[in-house]
């Protein structure tokens, strides 16, 4: 075999026609190679006329006219045609090899099925886990949000405290913004205290509630959102000079009212009142996926930059699309400037303290370090599933020498070999990435469906071409990755002729050794960061869990009553209705505690100033607290504590003193060192004291809320929904049904579907964490038993490879037992290493979790005890079973096989 | 008068079917077997060759023609030996349908 066609045999039959065809490599060469054929052809020809007489000149001439072009073009139509062969040729040749490889490497994983199976089995599960994440990341973090030009929208936030009634502006404050501003082409809002199911909708057979948003008359157009139906609002219907309108989302469009397109124009009923339908939204706005993540948003409805909105304090949150070349840092310059200006014409409004970002940073900033987090997770669980393959490829490897050796023997070239080898690691890597993809199809399904989860854009997540493409390139990437090492130790074998030999321990032998341990060492390495990192969040997520609430949110459930109009215009009436459907519902059997309140903690917020009566009118002394209206009866029903002093009663109405009840944070922060009970208190109007309640977290799980005031119903008119909150022994269904069948004579259609636990509710705010928690915890379960296989794997290596040595140890008086501690402490031995190494790095980046973690610091001792000890079982299970084998084996028959 | 398209090709696959050859051999036994009846350019045939190979129904190797000069022989490989035999047949059943045809008296006489 000359070493110059050393290339491009794949067999045998191949090997004999490759030797008829010349080896051509550049187009120069194949050039000067037509030509010589030419010249060739026509020396011949001439050769031949004049030797049938002709004169040289007279053949020459004749040659030229057989040839049918001249002998210059003729030489270059040849050349074409000659380079067009060889391209051709070269392309149809890596293509034969191809799939030639393809075949062999379909045959010998047909031969091998468990391997085969196995691998698959694990490749898929890392790529569908790789593909998952990736798909949200892509959607939350790297694609652009779904309007037109989302990179010139902003979001402009009041950076004050107090919640939502801190972040939101004045409708006169927007107003002025929107004015003044040059680095903003036009600045919108829409009213972020809205109520999930705020409005009743009826129609001639149903009555349902429905979630209507109040938007300003631009919102649509500063987003770049067009209806798909209809049109936007005018500016006549959000001035309110027109008639009452709204938008549609597709969804309830298509839910509610069968995707008719005749809707436009029509009226429907929304709180007893007729309002004109003018436009459906297309199904590619989603207002919850974007602003309120797990909310289903019905309706919008236009509200007035005016006067009588500007009176109702802090409202809007604003959204602006930035003029052409305006920066966000330009604009946020701009933004500061106008604020300041406000402050100073205008004494009586309300703080602005603006904050500009762009719309994508807001949106995405909460989701991303655990966004990040997952990412880095599913790329060590991915390295660990090569290792593993890659371990399990180099053991195959090992087995298949005498295979390898002979294919060398046969003339297989060492470049030839390492691409099969590779091409088989590539079919395992991209049968993998189809098993991965079909997970993933269903986890981004899954996930897509879970509404349960607070993550933006969640519900948009799916498998699109840029995943498609990503699985591609991961399978590639993965399979060469797993398929390195072994290719290159069959390289080694075929260095070595391996045909003379079969026998143990030769070099090329220990190097293989030398990889699988290393490759081990890794795989715990990576398994410990994993387990540590999952540890941290699900002791944050068992703490956030654990936090005391203020109430006690089992069995009890709440759901929206509102009165209807009429009985809403007097007081007196309120009153009536607030006692009938309290004395209602309290009667039922099973119902341990029952309140109305304007609001559920977890669930939207809106803050009033208030003020310890006889402190100077100074902003210091008017911190923003949380409001909230019940009813009495609703302390006791959540299951909140009464520190001192009393509930509200009944009596406490119109007529009787203004009352309040207070938060602890409330009563230090007014009152510190002496008894706030009995003092009186300014905000709406003066109030007395009388309870002081236990803090309740209202804005999130792992977030103290701060101060809170509670106001009773039958003293203020100030609120936009009446939830009722029911604590009871009965399972919801039954207490839905009841609920329904008692309420009847006060509400005659209660919309039972829209019953809620609080148990949900507070699920769902620790769902982000859950989230984070359950995959991150799914990953390091992953890894660890891939760790464990791959121990498995090299002891039991190991095992075969040794059996004539342990053998003969054997013949000679060693006892099965010390073999088999021999080689579990070896075992143990690689673990420590790898967990070392793994706790070293854990310990590194753990730091960078701190943000995410809750009550739990991210050096915390146990948890990295525990991920050691852990590993450790599992080196010494790993080591143990294989090792067992030690004790079958019978030395005569080792001995004898040696030979 | 003019080959039938692709004629050409079955014509060369047909003559190294006797044994490898270089271009004006097969140039020539062509001209002797068929009285030089049949009309193709020499750059035709040679590109023919090229064509040929390209689909891998010829194999080409440099080799000493009889009077010491270097000339590129062509030799049939077997799946040009395949297609030769359908391609033979495909044009034997084209040709006599085209004679039977033609044998017919014409209407006017």
């Amino acid at each position: 075999m000359s070493p110059r066609d050393d290339e491009g045999r794949g067999g045998i039959r191949r090997g004999v026609l490759r030797r008829f065809r010349l080896p051509l490599r550049t187009d120069r060469q194949t050039n000067d190679d037509a030509h010589a054929e030419l010249r060739a052809f026509l020396d011949e020809r001439i050769a031949a006329l004049v030797a049938r007489g002709m004169s040289t000149a007279d053949a020459r001439q004749e040659a030229q006219r057989r040839l049918g072009y001249s002998f210059h073009e003729a030489a270059l139509v040849l050349q074409h045609s000659a380079r067009t062969r060889e391209r051709r040729l070269t392309v149809r040749e890596f293509l034969d090899d191809l799939r030639l490889d393809v075949r062999y490497a379909l045959r010998t994983l047909r031969r091998d099925r468990a391997f085969t199976l196995f691998a698959l089995l694990v490749s898929g599960l890392g790529i569908g886990a790789c593909v998952t994440v990736f798909s949200i990341a892509n959607r939350v973090l790297i694609r652009p949000l779904p309007f037109r030009d989302p990179g010139e929208l902003a979001w402009i936030a009041n950076s004050g405290s107090g919640g939502l009634s801190g972040e939101t502006v004045q409708a006169f404050t927007l107003r002025d913004l929107r004015d003044g501003s040059r680095a903003f082409r036009e600045i919108g809002g829409y009213v972020p205290f809205y109520d999930v199911d705020n409005t009743a909708y009826t129609a001639k057979d149903e009555s349902a509630r429905l979630t209507v948003i109040q938007v300003t008359q631009n919102f649509f157009p500063v987003l770049g959102v067009s209806p798909m139906l209809g049109r936007s609002f005018t500016p006549d219907e959000a001035t309110g000079t027109g008639a009452p309108a709204v938008m549609v989302s597709y969804l309830t469009w298509q839910r509610r009212f069968a995707a008719d397109s005749g809707i436009i124009g029509t009226s429907v009923i929304l709180n007893e009142q007729p309002v004109t339908v003018v436009g459906v939204l297309p199904p590619t706005f989603d207002f919850g996926a974007v602003f309120a993540p797990g909310t289903r948003i019905d309706m919008f409805e236009p509200i007035p930059v005016d006067e009588q909105v500007n009176r109702y304090g802090n409202m809007f949150t604003m959204i602006g699309r930035l003029a052409p070349g305006a920066t966000v840092a330009a604009a946020s310059k701009e933004v500061e400037a106008i604020a300041k200006r406000i402050d100073e014409e205008d004494s009586r409004r309300n703080d602005f303290t603006p904050q500009v970002t762009t719309l994508k940073e807001h949106v995405s900033g909460r989701s991303r370090q655990a966004l990040v987090i997952l990412l880095v997770s599913v790329a060590v669980v991915m390295l660990i599933v090569c290792a593993n393959l890659s371990n399990l490829l180099l053991a195959r490897g090992s087995a298949r020498e005498r295979e390898v050796a002979v294919r060398v023997a046969l003339g297989a070239g060492r470049g030839r070999l390492m691409r099969q080898m590779l091409t088989e690691s590539m079919v395992l890597a991209l049968g993998g990435a189809l098993i991965g993809l079909l997970l993933a199809v269903i986890g981004t399904r899954a996930i897509a469906g879970m509404s349960a989860f607070d993550l933006p854009m969640l519900s948009q997540v799916s498998i699109d071409g840029t995943a498609l493409a990503f699985t591609t390139a991961l399978a590639l990437l993965a399979g060469l990755a797993f398929g390195l090492a072994p290719a290159l130790q069959l390289q080694s074998v075929a260095i070595q002729g391996a045909l003379k030999t079969t026998g143990r321990g030769v070099a090329g032998d220990r190097r293989g050794g030398w990889i699988r341990s290393t490759l081990v060492v890794a795989e715990v390495a990576l398994a410990c960061v994993l387990l540590v990192a999952a540890g941290l969040l699900a002791q944050s997520f068992r703490n956030v869990l654990d936090v005391d609430l203020g109430f006690r949110p089992q069995r009890v459930a709440a759901i929206r009553v509102d009165p209807a109009r009429e009985r809403r215009q007097s007081a007196e009436r309120f009153v009536s209705y607030i006692n009938e459907v309290l004395e209602r519902s309290r009667t039922m059997p099973g119902v341990e505690g029952v309140g109305l309140s304007d609001g559920l903690p977890l669930r939207g917020n809106r803050s009033w100033g208030a003020k310890k009566q006889g402190d100077a009118d100074i902003p210091e002394n008017w911190p923003n607290v949380f409001v909230r209206i019940v009813s009495e009866g609703y302390i006791g029903a959540m299951g909140m504590r009464l520190e001192r002093g009393r509930d509200f009663v009944a009596a406490d109405d119109p007529k009787s003193e203004k009352v309040i009840i207070i938060n602890e944070s409330l009563a230090k922060r007014l009152w510190p060192g002496t008894e706030a009970l009995g003092q009186l208190l300014v905000t709406d109007t003066v109030r007395r004291v009388v309870g002081i309640v236990h803090d309740v977290r209202l804005l999130a799980v792992d977030q103290e809320s701060g101060f809170e005031m509670y106001l009773p119903f039958r003293q203020t008119g100030d609120f936009g929904a009446v939830n009722l909150v029911v604590r009871s022994t009965l399972p919801p269904e039954s207490l839905t049904e009841a609920l329904r069948a008692t309420l009847k004579p006060v509400i005659p259609n209660l919309p039972t579907k829209q019953f809620q636990t609080l148990e949900t509710i507070v699920d769902h705010s620790v769902s982000p964490r859950r989230f984070t928690t359950m995959l991150s915890s799914g990953f390091a379960l992953f890894a660890v038993v891939l760790a464990l296989l791959g121990i498995y794997g090299v002891v039991s290596y190991t095992v075969n490879q040794r059996t004539q040595e342990i053998g003969v140890r054997m013949a000679l008086g060693a006892k099965p037992g010390g073999l088999q501690l021999r080689i579990v402490r070896q075992t143990v031995a690689l673990a420590a290493v790898g967990i070392a190494i793994g706790t070293l790095s854990a310990w590194g980046a753990s730091q960078w979790l701190e943000g995410v973690l809750f009550g739990v610091r991210s050096t915390d001792p146990v948890t990295f005890a525990v991920v050691a000890l852990l590993l450790t079982v599992v080196a010494v299970v790993s080591g143990y079973l294989p090792a067992r084998r030690v004790s079958r084996i019978d030395p005569l028959d080792a001995l004898r096989s040696a030979t | 008068m003019a080959l039938l398209k692709g004629t050409l090709d079955v014509l060369v696959l047909k003559t190294l079917s006797w044994g490898p050859m270089h271009g004006y051999e097969i140039t020539s036994w062509l001209e002797e077997r068929s009285n030089g009846r049949l009309d193709f350019t020499d750059a035709a045939l040679l590109q023919a060759l090229h064509r040929l190979e390209e689909r891998k129904l010829l194999a080409a190797e440099w080799g000493e023609t009889a009077n010491g000069r270097q000339a590129r022989y062509y030799k049939l490989t077997s799946a040009g030996r395949a297609h030769l035999r359908a391609e033979t047949a495909a044009l034997l059943e084209q040709f006599g349908a085209v004679s039977a045809v033609l044998a017919i008296a014409s209407a006017g006489g």
